[in-house]
């Protein structure tokens, strides 16, 4: 198992975010993490992160403990987050931004060029300067960059246009090709169900159900993700 | 290759610092040289911070600590050379400018690394703060040292030496700071292009995305701010022996704020921002400290405005936004 998630409660301040979250990615395979607005989704990757440290359960990432470990030495460990709302360094040229990112393995400035062909169009524009689907592109060859062991993408396509999606989704589909473990959350479930290998759902705050796409029937969708 | 608007200005700049001492001589006025070694000199200086303030974002305010030991090292280790007495450890003093460039890189590296260390920690107003506190330490300890001048500092009876230049024609002097300036502006713009450069502004720009993307931004800011001490300081110890003078005053908290105010003149965490910055500053100290003794008051007006109406500094006006150049 790459990563294992079991029992993880996480505050912001005084107040409980998540209660009981399992939850696992096995070495490439990619799972979609769901639920509605503020289950505790994004709290949970930070969690995962350390961002948010947890104040209880456990997270594993290949066998090795990361409570407790600052954000930089996680990301070394192997995991690439691509956080909701893209955060690319606005003042730095497209390039900087994935070269200020880069650890030596088999995702070099070429093959991220390769994936997302608007990057190299790009690479002397300020981060600042480029469209949501071009920062979000940009998101995530900054991750991969790092030579991940594991992909988290927050809101994958969250706010961008049908068209740029597609493109998202297809770089996604590549790199799951490619045998990348990932762990994604997005809403437009017609294109995450069949990229997914498993779904695993979140509501307030505790992991409800997890399982293979095929078996998240409509009446799952209505009761855990339906508006 | 075309040359950007910006790389443009920069090479009108450097000729323009460059041409002016031969201009000075050509019109028989050789006190302009001076004028332009004092330039090249801050500018250096500046470059130093800019490596922090510019590309870290740190706001040091105690950076004259580091220039005023650069002109102590210059100062005590002349002053040893000449009186023939041993040093600490029993080493000698030196009047070759390489050594003493050299004495004063170790001194200030070593202070910035324990600076750095403690005031990294903080962030913002403390470390504004904390800085300026080190650099009034270092000062008020410059004051009560009697042995080497104390309040009245220390004299260099003769320009240190430079193998194979003739340091005391002004003009020679002022091609030895003119091209530590050039080496100053070379290195910064091989750390701007460099990964650990791009590490550095992106931590400015989100500490926390750094450590997401695997950069502890600690590290990465003290050695920053290492460096950027030791470039500074050599900056004091040309400046010590422009003068032939190293005191307190280089390491008055006035000096750290000018330091400042050249970078915010010329184009904060631009390549050249300090050069423009510091031609400004001592065009108009001299200009107007001609006319009236209160020229700092005309000057604070003009950085409100540069402050208000031009964030990019004078670059910026020139140059327009984007910062590669």
């Amino acid at each position: 198992m790459l990563l294992e998630v079991a029992s993880l409660k996480a505050f912001y301040g005084a107040s409980q975010a998540l209660f009981n979250v399992d939850l696992t990615v096995s070495e490439g395979e990619v799972v979609a993490l769901m639920g509605r607005n503020g289950m505790g989704k994004t709290t949970t990757i930070r969690a995962v992160c350390n961002l948010t440290p947890p104040r209880g359960g456990s997270v594993r990432l290949a066998g090795t403990d990361l409570r407790g470990r600052r954000p930089h030495h996680v990301a070394r460990l192997g995991i690439g987050l691509v956080p909701e709302g893209r955060r690319c360094f606005p003042n730095l040229t497209v390039e900087e931004n994935l070269v200020a990112a880069a650890r030596s393995g088999a995702w070099t400035l070429e093959r991220v060029n390769t994936l997302f062909p608007r990057l190299k169009e790009r690479r002397d524009q300020m981060a600042l300067s480029l469209s949501g689907g071009e920062q979000q592109m940009l998101a995530i060859g900054r991750a991969l960059m790092t030579n991940p062991r594991l992909l988290i993408l927050d809101e994958a396509t969250e706010g961008l246009a049908p068209v740029i999606r597609q493109d998202i989704w297809a770089a996604i589909r590549t790199l799951k090709q490619d045998g990348l473990s990932i762990l994604v959350v997005d809403k437009t479930l017609p294109e995450l169900l069949p990229v997914a290998d498993r779904c695993t759902i979140l509501e307030n705050g505790r992991s409800v159900w997890t399982g293979r796409p095929a078996e998240l029937d409509k009446t799952l969708q209505d009761r855990f993700l339906g508006i | 290759m075309t040359l950007s608007r910006e790389t443009l200005i920069n090479l009108i700049l450097i000729v323009l610092l460059a041409a002016v001492p031969f201009v000075a001589l050509g019109i028989g006025q050789p006190f302009y040289i001076t004028l332009a070694t004092r330039i090249a000199i801050l500018a250096l200086a500046a470059v130093g911070l800019n490596l922090v303030l510019g590309l870290g974002g740190l706001v040091s305010f105690g950076h004259a600590a580091f220039f005023g030991i650069g002109g102590y090292v210059a100062g005590i280790l002349a002053a040893h050379a000449s009186s023939g007495e041993a040093l600490m450890f029993g080493l000698a003093g030196s009047d070759q400018m390489p050594v003493i460039w050299l004495v004063t890189l170790i001194v200030c590296g070593i202070v910035g690394l324990a600076i750095g260390a403690v005031s990294l920690r903080t962030s913002g107003v403390y470390f504004i703060m904390i800085t300026l506190a080190f650099s009034q330490m270092i000062y008020y300890f410059a004051v009560s040292w009697p042995a080497y001048g104390g309040e009245d500092g220390l004299s260099i009876l003769v320009r240190n030496r430079f193998p194979g230049v003739n340091s005391m024609k002004p003009i020679s002097y002022f091609l030895i700071c003119l091209g530590m300036l050039i080496a100053g502006l070379g290195l910064f713009s091989l750390i701007r292009a460099s990964r650990f450069g791009a590490a550095l502004q992106a931590a400015r720009q989100n500490a926390v995305r750094v450590a997401a993307v695997g950069i502890s931004p600690y590290p990465i800011r003290l050695a920053a701010f290492t460096l950027s001490g030791m470039i500074t300081g050599v900056a004091g110890a040309l400046y010590a022996d422009l003068n032939r003078f190293a005191s307190p005053s280089m390491i008055s908290w006035h000096m750290s704020g000018e330091l400042i105010v050249l970078i915010v003149l010329g184009g904060t965490g631009r390549l050249f921002g300090p050069v423009a910055g510091a031609m400004l500053y001592v065009v108009f100290e001299f200009a107007l400290g001609g006319l009236t003794e209160r020229w700092q008051f005309f000057l604070g007006l003009i950085l409100l405005a540069v402050v208000l109406f031009a964030r990019g500094g004078l670059l910026g006006l020139l140059a327009g936004k984007a910062r590669h150049g």
